[in-house]
């Protein structure tokens, strides 16, 4: 069965190939082996990169394959994130805690060591209590389940409630951008029992490895990325090939006639909204220990439409499309508003891609939405010759 | 002193007339008090200063508490004004002006108890004086500091009162007063029922002023005008820190005080005989301090058992500061006659703020309603629209320094500059996607990020203002409750005039006709001569233009920055769809829907308007389950998509 599926999908083995090359090589290159030709802050960039390329494969699948656009992706990359960022915050608390209280005459009671590290976290938002969410922070396990369930029950309830009651197209849409909006409104509140505005920070630091150089634990977290990558890349491959992605792709085309199949089209279409939330969680626990920090602003309607972006540029409808989509454009966003592309003088006016970069991002992405409907994906059909 | 100031008044008779309605000699018999006032002592000789009439007696009172008195050394005392070391001195009867070296005179004094007593002494004068703005400064002193000695000269005063207005205001003053300081108990019950029907904030602050209690603890229930009994059980752990604060009770042993007395009687690796290394439980911290207890070398451990009988061998009570029942009675009767008043009044300011807030969502939306309502064309660059509006009459008020002008340039060339640009958007872009819903969300976006960025460029990222005409500043005030800023009002009229105009438009003129034609079938709108793209352009155009119609009116009452436009869109688009896609009403009724609903929502947690925001979007996206149409949904062929 196995070998029947990536005989008829000979692209994920290309995929798979690219980038087990592409990750070796960044790994070979990296300072951990002393080559030291690509630095720590890039390889971490590449991993990051990795992780946006999953969250816009699963985007990729609910909106290329199956027609749905959700604005609301990147809330559960950003759910994921924060999930894993507080048991990263509260288990590094803890150690330095427990660290200064070891001191003490009299050892600590547990009651006192949680006061001192709810202090330590929630000070910043005048509180010192924990919140009822925070119930599970301290059990790495318990979290990572929450990577998994929190987006998943989301999704799950917010499809049910939406697909049951048949809201489509642009409906659905803002809908999901509501939600998004909701969300990411209710985190900036310091009542929140997320820090509010702050948001999570010090997540590079991971509890238990404090002696690893940052060099090592980047190149580690490039490689879960990477196996990540290629793993979500052969489950969705997977999930959109044989008949269950051909009646998905036939809700994308014509819903009315799927369901008129015989297709409870609502069930397909909760699936495929749930696990690519799901994957988006896993991805976003997978970046933010790389990126360090984790603020409401990330979850802002703003970044899931983005989200879109990428997949539209990169060519909906095909998985590579939206790893290449997602890579090119945040890559390349990071290079112009870093600085790193030259300023062109005018005479009367000098152009700095700083300030102009994101409408030149917004004419060109009009103008693939006209003129390049299939992305930058859409190029590989000339080479490949149809059968 | 008596026998001086004669023998004085014989020397120089030629500079001091003596006569009977000369204040000099009635000072003169005080002199000492005058010189060196006490609190206690001044209070006889301004008695004596006033009954003795004298015309002069206010305007020596006033440059008295002025410290503008000064003592000859022949302990006569002048209006002195200090000229570097000259002084000009005034008779403080006939007015007459010398200059004199200031060697010898000192200036009076009085301290700041002595001045409030003599600022009360003013005030009859002050109260009955011609000058009617003095009058009204001194009627507005006894309103910002009633006192009891002030009760009598206003009750005197309202006689003498030629002005209407000020005659109320000093009638509704002295109710005040004889509510807190009347002299007999039935006079204030009178008065304070009087107050029941007063939701002014003065009035309810007359009423708490005489309800104020001071809680207490006794072993016993104590004399007096007792409020109510409290019951300690309902925060236990405060109400024995206040009676351990009586001495009544040993201090709380709690977690801190506990580690504090076994770290200071650490005795070789155990404290009361636990081990230090089994100390990391309360339950083995409580064990070892009820044994240091038990040595005597730590008070005794309060556990929730002793705390709990030590709280109920007391009383807790709060007691009136005014001793008789009946007056505290008719208060808190007339105070919650008030509160109710209050929360009527507080429902119909909410009521307006609901209005206000949806007819800003309204203006917001409605322009969206026709592109997304009736063209079914998502328009996410709609916010953007409405910022270039906003930004539209920043520009003009640049070049126009009258804001009335200003404002009335701005509306129509906001209109032309966003009918333009939607004109081009739609004739560039969108036109080429009017099977792709999808896309043309994408795509507008993209000019969406494109144009706020753009604005950034030009503007600059900090709010500029949009400032509104004098005439619009301000806020009509119904009562101390109630009141509503006459910008909202404006834009309350302004989405009511939208309203009418957008409806006579689509409903009785050719345009109107043609553009639901086309809506309903292009096709068969073009067979009948009609062009569905001249239509559909101008449909666009109207509904960008009024979007920048609704920016200069929302910059007018919030900051134009560049994100403002994104700010509305969410809000926009959810007006729309919760009304119903495709219809004017609709849009009204959900624009009335969130905003009442927004409100009511941040009533309930004032302090948070995120979260109101939160729980309002939860709301919208339950309400779509039950009607995914919207409120007012088309039936029949018109709702097909």
């Amino acid at each position: 069965m196995r070998q029947g599926f990536l005989y008829q999908n000979p692209s994920v083995l290309w995929f798979l190939a690219a980038l087990g090359l592409f990750t070796v090589s960044v790994v070979m290159l990296s300072e951990v082996t002393g080559v030291a030709v690509v630095s720590t802050s890039f390889v971490k960039t590449l991993g990051k990169t990795l992780c946006l390329c999953l969250v816009a494969i699963a985007m990729d699948v609910v909106w290329g394959y199956c027609g749905i656009l959700s604005l609301g992706h990147f809330a559960f990359f950003g759910i994921g994130g924060y999930a894993i960022g507080m048991w990263l915050m509260y288990a590094r608390t803890e150690m330095i805690v427990l660290g200064s209280l070891e001191g003490q005459v009299i050892p600590p009671t547990p009651q006192e060591v949680s006061d001192a590290i709810g202090n330590q976290i929630f000070g910043v938002v005048g509180s010192s209590e924990f919140p009822l969410i925070w119930a599970f922070a301290d059990s790495l396990f318990l979290q990572l389940l929450m990577v998994v369930l929190v987006p998943g029950l989301l999704a799950l309830v917010f499809g049910w409630l939406a697909f049951r009651s048949r809201v489509t197209g642009v409906y659905l849409s803002i809908l999901t951008q509501a939600m998004t909006l909701a969300l990411s409104l209710y985190l900036f509140q310091n009542d929140s029992g997320l820090r509010g505005n702050n948001g999570l920070s010090g997540l590079q630091n991971i509890p238990g490895f404090e002696a690893t150089s940052q060099a090592a634990i980047s190149v580690v977290f490039f490689v879960a990325s990477a196996v990540a990558l290629g793993a979500g890349y052969v489950f969705f491959a997977w999930v959109v090939s044989g008949k269950m992605g051909s009646v998905i792709k036939g809700i994308r085309d014509n819903e009315a006639r799927v369901r008129f199949l015989g297709y409870h089209v609502e069930s397909y279409k909760l699936f495929v909204f749930t696990i690519t939330a799901v994957v988006s969680g896993l991805a976003g626990a997978l970046y933010y220990p790389q990126a360090g920090i984790i603020n409401p602003g990330e979850i802002a309607p703003i970044a899931s439409i983005y989200l879109a972006v990428w997949v539209a540029i990169g060519g909906r409808g095909r998985l590579y499309g939206a790893v290449i989509g997602a890579a090119f454009v945040s890559l390349l966003s990071s290079w112009f508003t870093g600085g790193g592309a030259p300023d062109i003088p005018l005479g009367f006016y000098t152009i700095q891609w700083t300030d102009w970069w994101l409408v030149l991002l917004g004419v060109s992405f009009v103008a693939v939405t006209l003129f390049f409907p299939k992305g930058i994906g859409g190029l590989f059909d000339y080479l490949v010759r149809k059968p | 002193m008596r026998a001086i100031f004669l023998a004085f008044a014989v020397l120089c008779g030629t500079c001091i007339k003596v006569q009977a309605q000369d204040l000099q000699p009635l000072l003169q018999t005080h002199a000492e008090e005058v010189a060196k006032p006490s609190r206690r002592s001044v209070g006889v000789m301004l008695d004596d200063l006033v009954a003795s009439g004298l015309p002069q007696v206010p305007r020596f009172l006033e440059q008295w508490a002025g410290r503008s008195v000064w003592q000859g050394p022949d302990g006569v005392f002048f209006f002195g004004t200090e000229d570097g070391d000259t002084l000009v001195l005034e008779d403080v009867d006939s007015g007459e002006t010398r200059t004199v070296p200031d060697d010898g005179y000192t200036q009076l004094r009085p301290n700041g108890g002595v001045r409030r007593v003599i600022g009360t002494a003013l005030v009859q004068f002050q109260l009955a004086d011609p000058d009617i703005a003095r009058r009204q400064s001194a009627v507005e002193s006894i309103a910002r500091r009633p006192a009891a000695d002030q009760l009598a000269p206003l009750v005197a005063s309202i006689d003498g009162e030629a002005d209407e207005e000020l005659r109320a205001r000093k009638i509704q003053l002295a109710n005040f007063l004889t509510a807190r300081f009347g002299e007999t108990a039935e006079a204030r019950i009178e008065a304070i029922n009087s107050l029941a029907a007063d939701t002014s904030v003065e009035a309810r602050s007359v009423l708490n002023q005489i309800l104020t209690r001071d809680t207490g603890v006794a072993s016993t229930e104590p004399e007096g005008n007792i409020a109510r009994i409290l019951d300690p059980m309902e925060a236990p752990d405060d109400f024995y820190a206040e009676l351990v604060e009586a001495g009544f009770a040993p201090a709380q042993t709690g977690p801190a005080t506990i580690r504090a007395a076994l770290e200071a009687n650490i005795d070789g690796g155990t404290v009361g005989g636990v081990p230090l290394a089994q100390l990391s439980t309360d339950a083995a911290r409580e064990r070892a301090y009820a044994a240091l207890a038990r040595d005597g070398l730590a008070p005794p451990l309060v556990t929730q058992t002793t705390r709990d009988a030590a709280l109920a061998a007391f009383v807790f009570y709060e007691l009136y500061d005014e001793d008789n029942a009946a007056i505290t009675e008719a208060a808190e009767a007339a105070l919650a006659s008030v509160e109710q008043r209050v929360a009527f009044a507080q429902a119909a300011d909410l009521a307006l703020d609901g209005l206000s807030l949806a007819s800003i969502y309204f203006l917001a939306a409605i322009g969206l309603a026709i592109t997304f309502g009736v063209m079914g064309v998502i328009n996410m660059a709609h916010g953007e629209f409405i910022m270039m509006g906003a930004y539209t009459g920043y520009v003009i008020q640049l070049f126009i320094p009258d804001y009335t002008i200003a404002i009335l340039v701005a509306l129509p060339v906001a209109f032309a500059v966003t009918f333009a640009a939607g004109v081009t958007m739609e004739r560039l872009v969108i036109r080429h996607l009017y099977h792709r819903p999808l896309e043309t969300l994408l795509a507008t976006f993209g000019i969406s990020i494109a144009l706020q960025q753009l604005a950034k460029n030009i503007f600059g990222t900090q709010a500029r203002p949009l400032t509104s005409p004098d005439w619009l500043s301000g806020a009509w005030v119904i009562s101390d409750v109630i009141q509503i800023s006459y910008i909202r009002i404006a834009i309350f009229v302004l989405a009511l005039l939208f309203l009418a105009l957008i409806l006579f438009v689509l409903k009785r003129t050719r345009l109107g006709l043609e553009v639901r034609a086309v809506t309903q079938n292009p096709g068969m709108a073009a067979s009948m001569g009609i062009n569905p793209d001249r239509i559909n352009m101008l449909t666009f155009g109207l509904g960008s233009g009024i979007a920048g119609i609704a920016g200069v009116a929302i910059g007018l009452y919030a900051k134009v920055t560049s994100e403002m436009g994104a700010d509305y869109i969410v809000q926009s688009f959810m007006t729309v769809v919760v009304g119903g896609v495709g219809n004017v009403w609709g849009t009204l009724a959900g624009a009335s829907l969130i905003g009442f609903l927004q409100k009511g929502i941040e009533w309930l947690n004032p302090s948070n308007t995120l979260a109101a925001q939160t729980y309002m979007i939860l709301f919208i996206i339950l309400f779509i389950q039950f009607r995914p149409k919207g409120i007012v949904a088309l039936k029949g062929r018109a709702a097909a998509d």
